[in-house]
């Protein structure tokens, strides 16, 4: 698949929601775990050789899975294929932590839900819709019916980060 | 450089709306079908594709009108000067609108921008000033005079940065972290700073073109004729009219 490399290379370079040297192994069986400068930049975290400017790889981190799987280690997987699993591990269980909520926020679809969810509750409580203040109650990706459709709308009465 | 395709291609075919699709042509002639996700936007040989056969990641990008041999061109450009913007070519002036709209507002900037802004509104009105909340805080700083963001060659664009903002950003508040303080009036000045400045953009353009001259700040080039954009403010506008 083509894309423009150095557009990401060059988000790659912006200021990063989150960086940190972690030990990091790849999904292949047999890899081996490598310290790595991690950066999450929007929705896409970056690998780095702890000494190179230049990214190694990027994860898009759209309908992934992020799970603790031990005190200080946490995995990152894919909906389709859940069983290739990158492994980070942290230098602490807070930190550990920290990764693990952050990049389950990290997508554009749970930023989408959120923005959704909030319409909804700010809708609720002062019958207005905050969204027409600014001209965008009509963009189409600001709609309850632009969530997927496999029960994310019944989830709208909780707290965002339950929905994942 | 790495990078999960696999997951992306799923992304791009997933069981979920997208923000727009359609037919578009790329310079150079070929029809592909693009697809609007998040701030990707991929394209397919056909609407039938399962596989992309390529993604543009649009963070950072301005999207542009373009006065060209095709009618209804517009340029997707990145910053640095040095990379040809992607050119792309619809077959109707309302297909046109719907990609600018929805290309400029595709950033995870923009969107997170967003959801800070209501939830400060939220925020304010859980801790009981409901008269507040709905009415933007007016920022700190004195807005400066309404000034065309400079272009090299005078086209009005539409980033999905948020690089009008006065206001230095710190990292984005997790959604749900209940801020018992709120960040403050200048929390929610960024939105609506920057709204009010594109508001102001749109309509010091539109007084330009009814007085049908090019202001001194806005050196038109020649070879690009500037039709009357659609504002970012109000969905009443009427929008691209060819006059």
């Amino acid at each position: 698949m083509r894309y423009n490399e150095k557009e990401l290379r060059a988000l790659s370079r912006q200021p990063a929601e989150m960086a940190a040297e972690l030990s990091m192994r790849g999904p292949k069986k047999g890899s081996v775990p490598k310290r790595r400068l991690v950066k999450l930049v929007v929705n896409f975290l970056f690998y780095f050789r702890t000494d190179e400017a230049e990214p190694l790889g990027a994860l898009l981190l759209e309908r992934c899975k992020v799970v603790q799987e031990e005190l200080c280690v946490f995995s990152i997987s894919f909906l389709e294929d859940p069983e290739r699993k990158y492994h980070f591990e942290c230098w602490s269980q807070e930190q550990c932590q920290e990764w693990t909520e952050a990049l389950r926020r990290a997508s554009y679809e749970y930023m989408r839900r959120s923005l959704i969810f909030y319409r909804h509750e700010i809708q609720k409580m002062t019958g207005k819709d905050p969204l027409e203040q600014f001209g965008i109650s009509e963009e189409a990706r600001f709609q309850l019916k632009s969530l997927p459709r496999d029960g994310w709308t019944a989830c709208l009465d909780s707290q965002p980060d339950t929905l994942n | 450089m790495k990078l999960n395709e696999r997951s992306l291609a799923f992304y791009a075919t997933c069981d979920a709306p997208v923000d727009n699709a359609g037919f578009l042509y790329k310079r150079g002639g070929s029809r592909r079908w693009f697809v609007l996700r998040g701030n990707m936007l991929f394209y397919f040989e056909d609407a039938a594709g399962r596989e992309p056969l390529g993604v543009i990641l649009l963070e950072g990008c301005t999207v542009e009108l373009v006065e060209a041999r095709q009618e209804f061109a517009f340029a997707v450009r990145f910053p640095g000067g040095r990379v040809r913007p992607y050119v792309l070519v619809a077959d109707s002036q309302e297909a046109l609108e719907g990609w600018v709209k929805a290309l400029s507002r595709a950033s995870f900037h923009y969107l997170r921008l967003v959801v800070r802004e209501l939830e400060q509104q939220l925020a304010a009105m859980r801790a009981g000033s409901p008269a507040s909340a709905l009415t933007p805080t007016p920022a700190l700083t004195p807005t400066p005079a309404p000034v065309l963001r400079p272009k090299e060659n005078g086209r009005a664009a539409w980033s999905t940065q948020p690089e009008l903002l006065a206001v230095p950003e710190g990292p984005p508040l997790p959604p749900r972290r209940q801020a018992s303080a709120p960040n403050g009036p200048l929390a929610l000045a960024p939105f609506a700073q920057l709204h009010e400045r594109y508001g102001q953009e749109v309509r010091a353009l539109r007084s330009q073109w009814r007085r049908g001259q090019p202001s001194p700040e806005t050196p038109w080039s020649p070879s690009v004729t500037l039709r009357e954009p659609w504002g970012l403010i109000s969905e009443g506008n009427p929008g691209l009219s060819r006059s």
